[in-house]
């Protein structure tokens, strides 16, 4: 609990001298020392003791309403991890990445709230304390609007900050509405207390906030539709920015809803439905939508929404496990969740800064300009790949083992009580199959346009590593996909202790659960195993393979061109292309508006076929209602027409209604 | 070998001829289709015991001949003569039919698994069967441009009816079931009629262009 | 005894290659033709063994690890897939879903290897296996959901005891025919694919490699000849239980079902023309739809 304040107080400390350090090149030094440092100290809070301990105290400062209780449990100590892990790794990278702009930009404000995030993620996730969180989530929303407007002289940048504004605001809305009525119902804020006073509400009443949490919360972890902030806001974010917003932020969302569901007592049977459906609209719509981006950021972004929805799919199934009595799909639908974003967070934080590199080094990000990178930045061609290798759920790297679980926990839906819930769960499985499937051409298609073949444009041709200080925050994580591949089991051993906290409120299923969780490790065992294996045969046919060839002739020659004298890069595989197949499958309007001018005649003069990604939602549903209401609220500058007069009567005509009303 | 063991590989048979039905996108395939659903159930009324009175024997042969050679062959035959498109041009892609219709199975297990029906009336698989098959032709009756595959909707959705009413055969109700054949009969023979007089008309039988006449 | 799972691997690793000559020859015997001699394949592969290489200058370390790696990975598929009596190797709850991992891992690889080149053609072969066995592998999954939800087992031990054949639901049946056709599918073979067309527009699997060459091209064709093995042993494990109770020949029987299998290949492909490349996603739906139907029944009883 020291270590944890001790933390809180290195980050807020990091904050305020960044705050102070301003303009001066000292900012960009002091800001990613102390947000590393305190991430260090974060992490041995963390990992000190036993992970599974519920420790709490109180901090020292008085809140209006509340009080500055805080904790530790599994739960929160799960959800710490990545935000410590990629803290860290995105200061470092950060430092790197900004150095060159020191002269222009403002890097004590950018590392003021880069610190103070850190600071808020921390407070809200040991908050125990229903004032204290709301203030540190608050605070966490705030800060990313100025992280993400660090380029602000674009126009792009200025309003994917506040559409991420709107989002976040709307959503921490119905966070506030939940807390106020548990709070109303309690008389108390500290979470033990809003804990039993919903108890004693009616299902109606439970069902209400549980609806209220799912917005607010999914709001934070971009379920769809509550999506569209995500697509904005990462591909104009600084990449360190974006990784850990992808990475960790929007886990709090996740926690959010764990902890939400602590609240409400055991769960009705529609509520882990309706997150299973949540979870396979978000997962599929997200893969679908990510399919059809060109830009690597606003792909990643895309596929955040998925991740979230395979990881509201672990929840939704857990959910329903835990409410029909099962123990094998509660136990693994909530350790797949958990492993799973664990696992994400470590990498997508790895794309994201992978990304970053790819735009520090050729100036964009967009697919149709990339190309032969591997070649030319080598080092950051082959952690990408780990990244990509890891998110397609490739064994033995690490996105395999959370994906195992929760297909593990929805395969035995044969076993569940109506034939309607064991089709629900094997349909979510076929689904969880399909969304798999479409990761791997979605990210085949990331590494492989940007990083093989020929540049596409001058820029990617000259295109060159970074410095071994860029580069090794990265090479971390990607250590961390191939460990947390190797070391699954472990980690389903710290999974298993967070999965209790949600699990206590149904006994019976609890009392199976370390069984359950036992066997989740054996499994991954051998699939580590297996993963040595693999190792191990690919280093005997490499050998056979240089053993092969000793003493044979090897040329080099250019690429076989089928007969045709003078192939370009521009005719290689372009991003629309690769992902064209697919899109014909699935129905070609759901990924991608495509506009197409046949040419006519003999001499055909033009032709056009313009492929242009879109999000279905914001076009169909979000740039609508927006319009209305703005046309709603121009109807009601009536009322505003500047005569005071006027206005005064308002006041007046309000004051006697009041009176009316409660007389 | 026995024979009621015989009848749920004839169900399932079934539900797989409405699946091809779903998703085949050429006439002759549909009608070829229909015709092998009508020998199926042709079969269906001599279930469940295996011994063969006289009357089910004659009522099957007049099933397998009406609906497994007769309405194929006078569908073939207005097919070739009013020339319409092969293909069938579908409201609803191949892949969502044959979703639609997985749903319809399921609904009806589901509904099988709530209605109060009472205890062998139906042999297994029967009941699914035979509302998978009316989902069937309704949703080809729906999602389907061309009048011909339209009537062949009707004539998979009359296929379910007559299923349902197979287990009642036994108990003497012949002439109900004659009589919704002949019913059926007379219906598919006006509409090829009318079909014959639609395309003479309008030289097409896409019901698209019937939106024209209704000012 | 049951046959010791070492000897199912050798047998696989040495029997696989003529797999596709069997599908040759009966595909020579159906267009009356004598046809190249069943010990062709080994022949080919020895022969590029033995050869030198040509890399592409505008290739990386990608293009040559491919084959390794999508080799290594097929073999390890090869130790979890049982074959006849007794279980696979290396067994536990869930392994299919490795297998299939796996799998995919070797697919990647090749898929990598071929954008590597920068060659259009190779980067259309990428797109449509990629594309494609997104659609196969959840048809394959939803299979493997009928083995289980018939078996109550989930693993590939007890999914492929031969449920097709030693149950009396008849809605079993379906399930083979889908995983046929995902065995079409992910082996590239017609009417999914033709491995002996000779314009690279409208391959998939063989345009990938058109730049692999030696040992390289070696590996890739054994690790196709292995893969088909595995789907081969997946589909004969689905249908054909131990039917004398010999282990031995219970063996036997279960590698001449694999052989069983690839004549069925060849018959299909002599028969049968290749789809237009927009209906196969419909070929693989209609798998889908199969499968389902055998789900829906099976959970239903």
């Amino acid at each position: 609990m020291t270590l944890l304040v001790l933390a809180l107080a290195v980050l807020a400390a990091g904050a305020a001298a960044c705050l102070c350090a301003g303009r001066s090149r000292a900012a960009n030094a002091l800001g990613p020392v102390c947000a590393v440092a305190g991430c260090l100290l974060g992490l041995a809070a963390t990992l000190s003791g036993p992970f599974g301990q519920t420790v709490s105290g109180v901090l020292p400062w008085g809140l209006p309403f509340g009080s500055g209780a805080i904790g530790l449990d599994a739960l929160s100590r799960l959800f710490l991890l990545p935000v410590f892990g990629l803290g860290a790794a995105c200061a470092l990278s950060g430092r790197v990445n900004l150095a060159h702009c020191a002269d222009d930009r403002n890097l004590g404000a950018h590392w003021f709230f880069f610190n103070l995030l850190l600071f808020s993620m921390v407070l809200v996730l040991a908050a125990r304390d229903a004032v204290l969180f709301l203030v540190a989530w608050e605070i966490m929303s705030l800060a990313p609007f100025f992280l993400i407007s660090f380029h602000d002289g674009e126009e792009r940048v200025r309003e994917a900050a506040w559409i991420y504004l709107v989002a976040a605001h709307l959503g921490a809305i119905f966070c506030l509405l939940f807390f106020l009525l548990l709070w109303n119902a309690s008389g108390e804020t500290g979470f033990a207390a809003l804990a039993a006073a919903s108890a004693s509400g009616g299902p109606g009443a439970a069902s209400a906030l549980f609806l209220l949490a799912l917005i607010g919360f999914g709001a934070k972890a971009g379920i769809m539709p509550m999506h569209v902030w995500l697509p904005a806001a990462h591909p104009a974010a600084p990449s360190h920015v974006s990784a850990f917003l992808s990475g960790a932020m929007i886990n709090a969302g996740i926690y959010g809803l764990v902890r939400a569901l602590g609240f409400l007592g055991p769960a009705q049977a529609w509520w882990g439905w309706l997150l299973l459906g949540a979870g396979l609209v978000s997962a599929l719509g997200g893969i679908l939508h990510a399919l059809g981006q060109r830009n690597i950021k606003r792909m990643l972004a895309y596929s955040s929404v998925e991740n979230m929805g395979l990881i509201l799919i672990g929840l939704g199934a857990g959910l329903v496990g835990a409410r029909s009595g099962d123990a094998w799909l509660a136990t693994f639908g909530l350790l797949g969740a958990f492993i799973h974003l664990l696992n994400h967070s470590a990498f997508k934080g790895l794309l994201f800064l992978g990304a970053g590199e790819v735009l520090h080094a050729a100036g964009t990000v967009r697919l149709d300009q990339l190309g032969g990178l591997q070649k030319r930045m080598p080092r950051t061609g082959i952690l990408f790949l780990v990244g990509a290798a890891s998110i397609m759920a490739l064994p033995p790297l690490t996105g395999f083992s959370g994906e195992l679980l929760l297909y593990l926990g929805l395969a035995k839906g044969f076993a569940a009580r109506g034939l309607l819930e064991q089709i629900g769960l094997l349909g979510s499985f076929f689904a969880l199959a399909a969304i798999g499937g479409l990761v791997f051409v979605c990210f085949a298609k990331a590494y492989g346009l940007a990083f093989l073949g020929e540049p596409r444009s001058g820029a990617a041709d000259k295109a060159r590593d970074a410095g071994a200080a860029a580069l090794w925050p990265l090479a971390i994580l990607a250590l961390a996909c191939l460990a947390g591949g190797l070391g699954a089991p472990w980690i389903v051993s710290l999974a298993a202790q967070a999965a209790d906290q949600p699990l206590t409120l149904y006994p019976a299923v609890a009392a199976q659960a370390p069984l359950v969780a036992g066997q989740g490790a054996r499994i991954l065992t051998g699939v580590a195993l297996a993963g040595l294996g693999l190792f191990a045969l690919v280093g005997v046919l490499a050998l056979l393979r240089a053993a092969l060839l000793r003493g044979r002739p090897v040329r080099a020659f250019r690429t076989w061109d089928c007969g045709y004298v003078a192939p370009d890069a521009r005719m290689q595989y372009s991003g629309a292309s690769f992902s064209e197949p697919v899109s014909a499958a699935v129905g070609p309007s759901v990924i991608a508006k495509e506009t197409y001018v046949a040419p006519e005649g003999y001499f055909p003069k033009r032709a056009v076929l313009t492929v242009a990604p879109r999000d279905l939602l914001e076009t169909f549903f979000f740039v609508p209602l927006f319009e209305l209401i703005g046309r709603a609220c121009d109807q009601a500058k009536v009322l505003q027409h500047g005569r005071i007069h006027l206005y005064i009567l308002y006041i007046l005509a309000v004051l006697v209604g009041l009176l009316l009303w409660k007389l | 070998m026995n024979v009621a063991a015989l009848f749920e590989p004839l169900m399932i048979a079934l539900i797989l001829t409405n699946l091809a039905l779903l998703v085949t996108s050429r006439t002759g395939v549909l009608i070829r289709l229909i015709a092998a659903q009508g020998a199926i159930l042709a079969f269906a009324p001599l279930f469940p015991s295996s011994n063969l009175p006289v009357h089910l024997a004659l009522l099957c042969l007049a099933v397998f001949a009406i609906k497994a050679v007769a309405f194929p062959y006078l569908l073939s035959r207005t097919l070739r003569r009013i020339d319409a498109d092969p293909l069938i041009e579908p409201y609803l892609g191949a892949n969502l039919s044959a979703a639609a219709g997985i749903g319809g199975l399921l609904f009806s297990l589901w509904l099988e698994h709530r209605l109060p029906v009472p205890p062998g009336l139906f042999a297994p698989l029967l009941f699914p069967a035979a509302l998978t098959t009316i989902f069937t032709g309704l949703i080809l009756v729906v999602t389907r441009k061309n009048a011909l595959t339209q009537v062949i909707g009707y004539l998979a959705a009359e296929n379910g009816i007559f299923l349902f009413g197979a287990p009642l055969s036994r108990q003497g109700s012949v002439w109900l079931e004659l009589s919704i054949l002949l019913d059926v009969f007379v219906g598919v023979f006006v509409m090829g009629i009318a079909i014959h007089h639609i395309n003479k008309t309008f030289e097409s039988i896409d019901v698209d262009r019937f939106c024209t006449l209704r000012d | 005894m049951a046959a010791p799972a070492v000897l199912r691997i050798l047998t696989a690793l040495v029997l696989a290659p003529l797999l596709l000559g069997v599908i040759n020859r009966v595909k020579a015997i159906f267009a009356g033709r004598q046809g190249r001699r069943l010990s062709q394949p080994y022949r080919d592969l020895f022969k590029l063994a033995r050869k030198g290489a040509v890399y592409s200058r505008t290739t990386t370390w990608i293009f040559k690890a491919a084959p390794v790696v999508s080799l290594a990975a097929i073999l390890a598929v090869l130790v979890l897939v049982p074959l006849g009596p007794g279980g696979p190797a290396l067994s536990f709850t869930g392994d299919f879903i490795l297998a299939v991992y796996l799998l995919a891992l070797a697919r990647a690889a090749v898929v990598l290897g071929a954008l590597d080149t920068g060659s259009s053609f190779e980067g259309m072969g990428a797109s449509r296996e990629a594309a494609f066995s997104a659609l196969a592998e959840p048809a394959l999954f939803l299979c493997f959901l009928v083995l289980a939800a018939s078996t109550h087992g989930l693993t590939l031990g007890v999914l492929l005891r031969g449920a097709a054949l030693s149950s009396t639901a008849p809605e079993l049946a379906l399930a083979p025919i889908a995983l046929f056709i995902v065995l079409l599918a992910e082996n590239s073979r017609i009417p999914v694919d033709d491995p002996n067309t000779h314009l690279e527009l409208t391959m998939i699997h063989e345009v990938m490699i058109l730049d692999h060459s030696g040992p390289d091209l070696a590996f890739i064709e054994y690790g196709a000849a292995v893969k088909l093995w595995i789907f081969c042993a997946v589909l004969t494990g689905a249908v054909l239980p131990p039917l004398t109770g010999d282990p031995w020949l219970d063996f036997a029987l279960a590698v001449a079902g694999v052989f069983a299998c690839a004549a069925c290949v060849g018959v299909v492909e002599s028969v049968m023309a290749r789809l237009r490349l927009p209906r196969v996603p419909k070929l693989l739906a209609l798998a889908c739809a199969c499968a389902t139907i055998a789900l829906i029944l099976t959970l239903w009883r």
